[in-house]
């Protein structure tokens, strides 16, 4: 049986995830990426070969993603987060579709045709607003985990919006809020709201809607406030906090074009074709 | 690996042309031997050199000082004098570097910007570079004139160019006082001469990148630029595009790639990102994709300049420039563009101080890229604060857009098999 991977090197966690030929997920990892990049990356891919039952020989490619995708060195070819995402979603549901992506520090959108072929991208200004970030601070204020924002939220029974797109003043605001008699659950729904309001800003949404990335793994509502707000609704896959190593195995398995720097050099199995070249 | 870049030679007669500009505006201060006029890029630089001012340009000296990326020290200084931080950060890096008392044209023998006699504008850029000329004017107490622009103009009117006709005429008078000397109009048609012969040049140049592989990048045309925004109506410019073109049309004939292994071709649109040039530059080429046109450095075309019809032809050339336009206009002539230069995408600067060189943010590049049937791609940034700049998600953004006309390209390749 031939496997492939992917490990996913972001700014907070690293992913990593092993699959068979047919996409099948065999075994995956989550680690805190830490400092050392190489390290977290070494360490995620251990495990999930260790979940899989199998080891790195086993492996037929393993190909790396997200922010820290130079950094895995044993990788064989790189992929963007932006192709990653959308080729994972694309396994799952058939397009043209959107892809939502919000994880630790940035947000994507990335539109696909019905052939899961990129037709744009959008990423987050250089900002915490729109990203997971803002809902570690919105916690913090109201003196909870990130994780536990989700159950307060399902008490909510008042609508109200934040008015700060500044992840900082919504922090602030919020204080102002609680002093005010404001329901920490009221509260941390309307983070929520700010949080879609920013995410849904960036693009048009005009097909089937996926979301993946760590925020909507663990955070139901953001999903459900995405569907409300767009009128469809929004499918999440499996595993989409792993989606983006999702995407880097089956661009492994697929041979995709390793475009990245050192695209000519042997790390990559395909480099990027010439004018009037026809791979 | 792909092979080294190879750098142009007339990066040296480059350097020698602009540090002779540099150190004549120096000694016409030092000595007093001419008056000193400030003009913004794209304001009428060749009256002012037929009235024999020697003519400095701040946006020249912003973008200075962010290449050299110092323009963020100087930032927040004028931000303390209540010069936003959401406004022109060419403003507000000069202003800033004014008020530190530091400048990069002390490596030409100058003690700071030069100090104007006269400030002369023209707002079909923007706003922003009259309040620049009018905070100098007040710390100096010297005239601010200048030529306010019809903006977002459709189809170019006659009435809009008879107005800056009046306009630019109404200069004279001031400017003469200021000089102390009547207007030649034999010294103004020589000036209206040398920019436009410079302007063919430079346009010539330019289009030397229409050739595949391109011997030319947008990078290098941002430097290579100088000339054709501190010379415009001196002789020297037309000199220099004399050189850089035999040179670029050798390479055509020769092979030599701006970017070796070129295989992607893109068009950029807005403001540089003047302190990350060769990050940017060294990224899309590791690539093997290159910035062919854009329509920054295409601004300093001025075609209809017209030595024998002086001010009806500088004030078209005002009115008709590409940033004071529409987006209708603009849609059209980025087209052209796209299909002059047969491009596979573009780039679109979201430039966050300079919402009129922006032009991403009423709809556009969706528009262009359904009409054109190409992609594009946008990305934040900032022509001098580079707060506003992420390398790491610029870098993921460029790379995402390479593979996405990768894919792009190799899928056409299966389907045409």
């Amino acid at each position: 049986m031939r496997r492939y991977a992917g490990v996913d090197s972001g700014s907070w966690n690293t992913k990593a995830v092993v699959i068979d030929h047919d996409g099948l997920v065999l075994g995956t990892s989550v680690v805190r990426s830490g400092a050392d990049l190489a390290v977290a990356a070494e360490r995620a891919y251990a495990e999930a070969l260790a979940r899989a039952g199998c080891e790195a020989a086993d492996i037929s490619a393993v190909w790396s993603t997200g922010f820290g995708r130079d950094a895995v060195a044993f990788a064989d070819g790189s992929r963007t987060e932006l192709d990653c995402h959308g080729r994972g979603a694309a396994f799952h549901v058939k397009g043209p579709l959107v892809v939502i992506d919000i994880g630790g520090q940035d947000a994507k959108v990335i539109r696909l045709d019905a052939n899961g072929h990129r037709l744009s991208h959008r990423m987050n200004r250089k900002c915490a607003a729109g990203t997971g970030s803002f809902l570690d601070e919105i916690a913090l204020r109201l003196g909870i985990e990130t994780a536990a924002l989700d159950v307060l939220a399902a008490q909510s029974t008042e609508e109200f919006e934040l008015s700060s797109f500044c992840t900082v003043f919504a922090g602030t605001e919020l204080l102002t809020l609680i002093r005010a008699g404001r329901r920490p659950s009221d509260l941390a729904m309307a983070a929520y709201r700010s949080l879609m309001k920013r995410v849904i800003a960036m693009d048009v949404f005009d097909g089937r809607v996926v979301a993946t990335g760590g925020v909507v793994a663990y955070h139901p509502t953001m999903v459900a406030l995405l569907s409300e707000a767009l009128h469809v609704e929004v499918t999440v896959p499996p595993h989409p906090q792993e989606m983006g190593a999702f995407g880097a195995a089956l661009a492994a398995r697929d041979g995709a074009v390793s475009v990245g720097p050192g695209g000519d050099d042997a790390r990559s199995s395909r480099s990027l074709p010439l004018a009037g070249e026809t791979p | 690996m792909a092979a080294p870049r190879a750098e142009l030679a007339s990066t040296a007669a480059l350097r020698d042309t602009m540090s002779a500009y540099y150190r004549g505006l120096g000694e016409a201060v030092e000595k007093k031997t001419a008056p000193v006029a400030w003009c913004t890029s794209v304001g009428p630089a060749e009256l002012l050199r037929a009235l024999g001012f020697v003519v400095h340009f701040p946006e020249n000296h912003a973008a200075m000082l962010g290449a050299g990326r110092t323009a963020n020290r100087y930032l927040p200084v004028a931000h303390a004098q209540g010069y936003s931080q959401d406004i022109c950060s060419y403003l507000t890096s000069d202003i800033g570097a004014y008020l530190s008392g530091e400048s990069p044209l002390s490596a030409f023998g100058l003690h700071g910007v030069p100090r104007a006699d006269v400030l002369v504008f023209n707002t079909n850029q923007c706003r922003d570079v009259r309040d620049w000329f009018e905070w100098y004017g007040r710390q100096w107490n010297v005239p601010v004139i200048g030529i306010n622009s019809p903006r977002s103009v459709g189809e170019v009117t006659e009435a809009e160019i008879g107005d800056v006709t009046r306009q630019l005429e109404a200069l004279v008078p001031i400017l003469e006082r200021v000089a102390g000397t009547r207007l030649d109009s034999a010294r103004l048609t020589t000036a209206m001469s040398a920019a436009r012969d410079a302007s063919a040049l430079w346009e010539r140049c330019l289009t030397t990148a229409t050739h595949r592989p391109s011997p030319f990048t947008f990078f290098d045309g941002t430097i290579h630029m100088g000339p054709a925004v501190v010379l415009r109506g001196a002789p020297e410019a037309a000199t220099y595009y004399g050189t850089l073109l035999a040179e670029l049309e050798e390479r055509t004939r020769t092979g030599v790639q701006a970017v070796p292994g070129e295989s992607l071709r893109l068009y950029w649109d807005g403001m540089p990102v003047w302190g990350r040039l060769r990050a940017l530059s060294t990224t899309f080429a590791e690539f093997r994709t290159a910035v062919v046109a854009s329509t920054y450095c295409n601004s300093w075309i001025f075609s209809t300049l017209d030595p024998a019809d002086p001010w009806r032809s500088m004030a078209r050339s005002s009115v008709e420039l590409f940033i004071a336009r529409s987006d209708e206009p603009k849609e059209r002539y980025i087209e052209r563009m796209v299909k002059l230069y047969d491009v596979d995408g573009i780039v679109f600067h979201d430039c966050r101080t300079c919402p009129n060189n922006t032009n991403s943010r009423y709809g556009m590049p969706r528009r262009l890229s359904e009409r054109l049937g190409i992609p594009t791609l946008m990305l934040d940034g900032d022509v001098n604060d580079l707060r506003c700049f992420s390398d790491e998600q610029a870098k993921t953004n460029i790379e995402g857009f390479v593979e996405q006309l990768a894919d792009g390209r190799a899928a056409a390749g299966r389907a045409a098999r």
